[in-house]
């Protein structure tokens, strides 16, 4: 182990010495360590690894790569699949259509001049500079240090200013009382709420959102945009991907494949 | 108003006060009837400690969560359901907060306390499972 010839350094210390001094030993078990290291380090980065005593970090930063050539027109697993998980979409009874919540919807587009359908699902882009946070008069709405937008409901008043700031028409308002909401997704009456890209999941290791894992397509793909190593970024490095409304400058997280 | 009439004003408002804390103390040997924990013997923190300072745990645990993303169980809302209340399963009627008498074990102790407790408004009331 400690003559190995990459490790030029280490070589020259201890060969000379067949009993190896403490500070020699130390030494070497240092290089070694660091060797062993490397390849664990750039795993650990990842946020699978994260302890859950250990908060979330810029190291990290959480995408979604979404192949809108996979994706079917009438197809909404995505949709029920948020819906099952975050418990929205069932328990506002009295609100209109237009004013009950939307974490994620499906859009069909059609290009009128060649008849090119499209078929994708829009939810919060997860900007890097969301103009949802830079509005918001609380700082209820916050992006988190590995790139998720969050509301944060403790400090909601309601105001709905990030609803009219978000290109995206992402978020949603809830108008009523609520019951029987999931622990995992606490939700009530006057607070904006949007996709939180599965956070309790993210956080749990799951490493995937609910809408990817029902998705019988495979068309959504969640990774970590600052690990080289993940099938996200590999695949972003080698296909051409959009950003709707890239001309924002608003650095999304959610990216597009085909569109 | 003159001297003597506000030394008088305050010598009422003393007795009063003493009226009131005597009556209150007997009313505090009564108590709240609160439910006792579902699982364990021991909480987190001591029970006096947890009287008196479990809104500052939370809180102060709901920012590490909600801000940064910290998912430990000790002093999460989540974990205090866990042990203190029923899951829906079990007791559907534990999840009616606005029951004075009710067996929630949060909203016990606040419907007695008259402190208006509205984590509820959002989270769920009751732990998921059986």
């Amino acid at each position: 182990m400690m003559n190995r010839p990459d490790d030029n350094q280490t070589t020259a210390n201890t060969s000379e010495l067949p009993l190896l001094d403490r500070r020699a030993f130390l030494k070497g078990g240092a290089a070694v360590a660091t060797f062993t290291l490397a390849p664990g380090i750039i795993l650990y980065t990842t946020a699978e690894a994260r302890n859950i005593d250990e908060r979330a970090t810029d190291k990290v930063r959480w995408a979604m790569l979404i192949d809108s050539t996979l994706c079917e027109q009438g197809c909404s697993e995505c949709v029920t699949a948020c819906q099952d998980e975050n418990g929205w979409g069932s328990n506002e009874i009295k609100s209109r259509p237009s004013q009950q919540a939307q974490w994620i919807r499906k859009v069909e587009l059609k290009n009128s001049e060649t008849g090119m359908l499209h078929s994708l699902p829009m939810m919060c882009q997860h900007c890097a500079n969301p103009p949802c946070v830079d509005v918001c008069p609380t700082t209820a709405s916050f992006k988190r240090a590995d790139g998720i937008v969050l509301v944060d409901r403790h400090l909601c008043i309601g105001c709905r200013f990030c609803m009219m700031a978000c290109p995206y028409k992402a978020r949603s308002f809830v108008h009523e009382t609520l019951t029987n909401q999931k622990s995992n997704a606490p939700r009530g009456k006057g607070c904006v709420e949007a996709c939180t890209l599965c956070v309790h999941k993210l956080d749990a290791g799951d490493g995937t959102t609910a809408c990817a894992q029902a998705c019988s397509k495979g068309a959504i793909l969640v990774g970590d945009l600052k690990d080289q190593n993940s099938e996200l970024a590999k695949r972003v490095s080698k296909y051409a991907t959009t950003q709707i409304r890239a001309d924002l400058g608003l650095n999304t997280g959610v990216r597009y494949q085909g569109i | 108003m003159s001297l003597p009439t506000l030394h008088l004003l305050k010598g009422a408002h003393l007795l009063l006060l003493t009226l009131l804390l005597v009556s209150g103390g007997v009313a505090v040997a009564e108590g709240p009837s609160v439910p006792k924990a579902l699982k364990g013997e021991q909480c987190v923190e001591s029970v006096p400690n947890m009287r008196r300072n479990h809104m500052e745990y939370l809180k102060h645990h709901r920012v590490e969560t909600m801000r940064y993303g910290v998912r430990t169980e000790t002093y999460s809302l989540k974990k205090c359901l866990d042990c203190h209340v029923a899951p829906k399963a079990q007791n559907a009627a534990a999840t009616d907060m606005h029951d004075t008498n009710s067996q929630h074990f949060c909203n016990n102790c606040h419907s007695y306390a008259g402190v208006k407790l509205d984590c509820f408004d959002c989270h769920a009331a009751q732990p998921d499972g059986q």
